[in-house]
């Protein structure tokens, strides 16, 4: 490949990142289904571009633009870091740009805001100062706010909106507070880099990072806004959101902290993070069993997956600073691989969660059902996507949870005994998460898919239309191609890899598959592929040989009710084994003390002609131990102001003049003093 | 100009006048009876003009004769006057219920006293020891005002708790060298004109509630919650 190409990836790129921009005022003019065309053939432009750049391994490139504050040029770079995430934003943007153009009345501000959310994404990830980085995120903050507010009217949006954007801009003051740090000596990149904050100024700078940039990837304690937005969004943008957005927030964490915080960092620097990833993966996989709107049962795992990702953030860390790169190399590699399939097959989910919302006209798990029979296509990729979110073999989730997991085990070699406890806790926990996970797809795809239409709306469920339609299958290709490849993806990060912690996977991710040391046995997804079709085949000739020839018809046993009215032959779909039955194990074993789910009954007296009505409430623990607090501190507070305002005339005269002799007091004894 | 300090003439005189605006406004604390509290307002405020005079001729400031005269005529001989009017129109009784006691008040003042005399000593140790001790008078007046004003139930004794404290500014006004006039002149005109709306308010309320005890605004006040 020659240089020339390479050396114009990082103009191209900002060639797209500019042309996206650009669409935003343009699509008033041109109207909305040619933006997204538009926005689908610069992303796909720009995934090539970098996919070349990532391929060919030109690292780093940078570029300047005389842009941005006055008397001050906007730098912008490409390494390796950037270019794996940019990957996924641009794939992930060009599925859901084909997939918005399935039209379902998206209002034109839908249309405007899309492609310069790509972009800001894009700018986020191309910055090189601290100026580019802090305006890629809050533009991109406020174009996903706009976006998440498209169906404004309905008052659950709104709140979620009004969440979200609060959230949002504690996470901007976050990053801006942690940038500031990082920056006495210049806003570029360059300049962080030569002088590494010391390590009280680099630990508040951890913290900030965590609290800012990790609330916007989702992680726990500030994790709330997510399944809010993400079920209120349109499903391209939710889909957008999960898959690339939380990334890129990510992307944030890592620049913050393994590049600019300098390489010189503790060991200890992984404990934070492993405790907040397992706890979010733990509560996010409880919560998506809980729930009953699949957008937000994805939602939650998101939370869930991210919490993932940032386990083996941590456990690179402790590595890195422990000095076993072999284990850093494992763990950074699991991370990104898990970056890389599950922004892919989460964008997919949440594009057949839309395709099922269009198509049977509701996202409540208690009014969907069989629609496997009425839209083959999105049931085939949610099927498809759900493997790999309840990590089967051969999928692309399976491949990232299997290198994670064995970083996990191996994590236990890095430090004392405290860290051998937590270690094990850690891997009890992450088994717990993924088990979790699993049910939750299980769950997803028996209530949505199986059984029979729980509503009208689901019997006549009709499959997605051709750019929906198209936009999962390549997608779902791609997801195909991860799970099978895992090597071929894993080298893709080296360049990636060898920024963060110094070491790469190359001489253990191969096209057949990925081993945890040179010559360890490892994972060879086509093996297995090959092992269970062949398993498939001799069960089923088995079957076909062993099974009873012919048939006879029996009548159905009616569980125990009476009759079924004519009507409904089989009695009334509701009364089918539901997402919330599904769900009551585990919410009464685990969901009563983590999410303070609470069972009530009512039930009518002897006489009365209504309906007994078993109700369900759940609390997030954010919700419980944090937000709830800080409410009725500020109620408190204005109550008492309240209080201040309507204060008897001899008492507002008796303040003012405590007041006064208060500070006269004041001055009298730090004059004798 | 002579030295200043103990045993000189002006300075003693000067300290002597404070003194007993800081002895009346005790007086103003303790009386009960709505006529003698006229009188010892009307007490404080001669004293007030003598000592404006009396600075005019330490200072050599033609202009503190006129604030003296000022005070004379507005603060000794009008608004005592119009108050006796007050009391005459408004039917007010002989006496009046303060809401603290008078020995508590009495010990709480002394203590102001002592507050404003610690506060101000220390800080204006480079001033003149003359505009000191007239500055810690000055500031126990403003104080025992204030005290006053939230001891008294009726808003007619709030009033002249506020402005007795008024006396107590122009007196730290009036030790300091070099407050231009005007300044004293607008304090001056702004007093008369809130006398003469506190004459207003003090007779609306007399109509609506036929009391002057300002907890009734409380009643008002809470039904705007």
């Amino acid at each position: 490949m020659s240089d020339l190409v390479l050396s114009a990836a990082l103009p191209g790129l900002t060639c797209v990142m500019a042309m996206l921009t650009a669409a935003v005022p343009v699509t008033f003019a041109i109207g909305a289904r040619l933006t997204f065309a538009s926005s689908f053939v610069l992303c796909a432009a720009g995934a090539v571009i970098d996919l070349t750049a990532l391929i060919g391994g030109a690292f780093p490139a940078s570029i300047t633009l005389p842009l941005g504050l006055a008397g001050q040029s906007t730098v912008l770079s490409l390494d390796g870091v950037s270019a794996v995430f940019l990957l996924l934003v641009l794939l992930s943007g060009a599925a859901a740009s084909l997939a918005a153009r399935d039209d379902h009345g998206h209002p034109m501000a839908t249309a405007a805001a899309l492609p310069g959310f790509i972009a800001a994404m894009m700018l986020t990830l191309l910055a090189a100062d601290a100026f580019a980085l802090v305006a890629g995120f809050e533009a991109m903050s406020l174009a996903s706010f706009i976006l998440v507010v498209t169906n404004h009217r309905d008052d659950s949006v709104q709140a979620a909106g009004r969440l979200y954007i609060g959230m949002a801009a504690w996470s901007g003051l976050c990053l801006i507070a942690a940038v500031a740090l990082l920056a006495p000596h210049g806003a570029g990149f360059a300049a962080m880099r030569a002088a590494p904050p010391e390590i009280w100024r680099a630990s508040v700078i951890l913290a900030l990072a965590l609290l800012g940039p990790g609330s916007k990837a989702g992680l726990v304690p500030l994790h709330i806004w997510l399944p809010a937005a993400h079920a209120s969004a349109p499903a391209p943008v939710s889909a957008l959101m999960s898959g690339a957005m939380t990334k890129v927030a990510l992307y944030v964490l890592i620049r913050l902290v393994f590049d600019l915080a300098g390489p010189a960092q503790p060991s200890w620097w992984g404990v934070p993070f492993i405790m907040l990833g397992a706890m979010s993966a733990v509560l996010g996989a409880l919560r998506a069993n809980m729930e009953t709107d699949i957008k937000t049962i994805l939602a939650c795992s998101t939370i869930e997956n991210v919490g993932l990702i940032t386990v083996g953030l941590g456990i690179a860390l402790a590595a890195r600073g422990a000095d076993v790169p072999p284990l850093a190399g494992l763990a950074m590699g699991a991370a990104l691989l898990h970056v890389l399939a599950h922004g892919g097959f989460k964008t997919l989910m949440f594009l057949a969660a839309g395709a099922v919302q269009y198509g049977a006209g509701s996202r409540a798990l208690q009014r969907l059902g069989g629609l496997i029979h009425r839209m083959p296509i999105t049931a085939g990729v949610m099927l498809l996507a759900a493997a790999s979110l309840a990590g089967l073999p051969p999928s692309a989730g399976f491949a990232s949870e299997w290198m994670l997991f064995q970083s996990v085990l191996g994590a236990v070699r890095l430090g004392g005994l405290a860290f051998q406890v937590m270690a094990c806790v850690l891997a009890a926990l992450m088994a717990l998460a993924t088990a979790l996970a699993a049910a939750a797809a299980v769950r997803l795809i028996g209530v949505v898919l199986l059984g029979r239409p729980r509503s009208p709306g689901a019997a006549e469920a009709h499959e997605a239309g051709p750019p929906l339609r198209w936009a999962m299958l390549l997608g779902g290709l791609g997801v195909v191609l991860v799970g099978l490849f895992p090597g071929i993806v894993l080298s893709l990060t080296r360049a990636a890899t060898s920024t963060l912690v110094h070491t790469t996977m190359s001489d253990r991710a191969g096209l057949f598959g990925i081993t945890t040391a040179s010559e360890a046995p490892g994972y060879a997804p086509l093996f297995i592929l090959a092992l269970l079709v062949g398993a498939a085949l001799l069960i089923g000739t088995i079957m076909r040989a062993r099974a009873v020839q012919g048939h006879r018809a029996a009548p159905l046993w009616g569980c125990g009710f009476d009759a079924s009215p004519e009507w409904q032959p089989h009695g009334d779909p509701l009364a089918q084994y539901g997402g919330s039955s599904f769900a009551q194990p585990l919410r009464r074993v685990l969901g009563h003390s983590l999410l303070a789910a609470r069972e009530s009954v009512d039930m009518p007296s002897p006489g009365e002609t209504r309906a007994a009505q078993l109700s369900i409430s759940l609390q997030d623990p954010t919700q419980t131990f944090l937000f709830s607090p800080v409410g009725t501190v500020r109620e408190f507070l204005s109550g008492l102001t309240d209080r201040l305002h309507f204060l008897p005339v001899r008492q507002v005269l008796t303040l003012m003049a405590a007041v006064l002799i208060g500070l006269l007091l004041y001055i009298a004894v730090v004059e004798q003093l | 100009m002579e030295h200043i300090g103990f045993g000189a003439l002006s300075y003693d005189f000067a300290h002597l006048l404070g003194g007993v605006m800081l002895l009346l406004s005790f007086a103003l604390l303790s009386q009960r009876r709505i006529a003698a509290t006229i009188d010892t307002y009307a007490l404080q405020a001669l004293t007030l003009s003598i000592a404006a005079c009396w600075q005019g001729y330490v200072q050599n400031e033609p202009s503190l004769y006129l604030t003296g005269a000022i005070a004379f005529a507005a603060k000794a001989v009008i608004i005592p006057l119009m108050l006796r009017r007050i009391v005459r129109r408004l039917h007010l009784s002989a006496t009046m219920e303060p809401a603290l006691g008078i020995f508590a008040s009495m010990a709480l003042g002394v203590a102001l006293v002592a507050l404003s005399i610690m506060v101000v000593l220390p800080t204006t140790i480079q001033a003149q020891a003359l505009t000191r001790e007239d500055l810690a008078l000055a500031l126990s007046v403003v104080l025992l005002g204030l005290l006053m004003m939230i001891t008294r139930r009726t808003a007619f004794t709030q009033v002249i708790g506020f402005m007795s404290l008024e006396n107590g500014l122009i007196l730290a006004a009036v030790g300091v060298a070099g407050m231009p006039l005007v300044v004293e002149l607008s304090v001056a005109v702004l007093v008369l004109v809130g006398v003469v709306v506190f004459r207003i308010f003090l007779r609306r309320m007399n109509v609506q509630f036929h009391s002057l005890d300002t907890a009734h605004f409380d009643r008002v006040g809470s039904t705007h919650r």
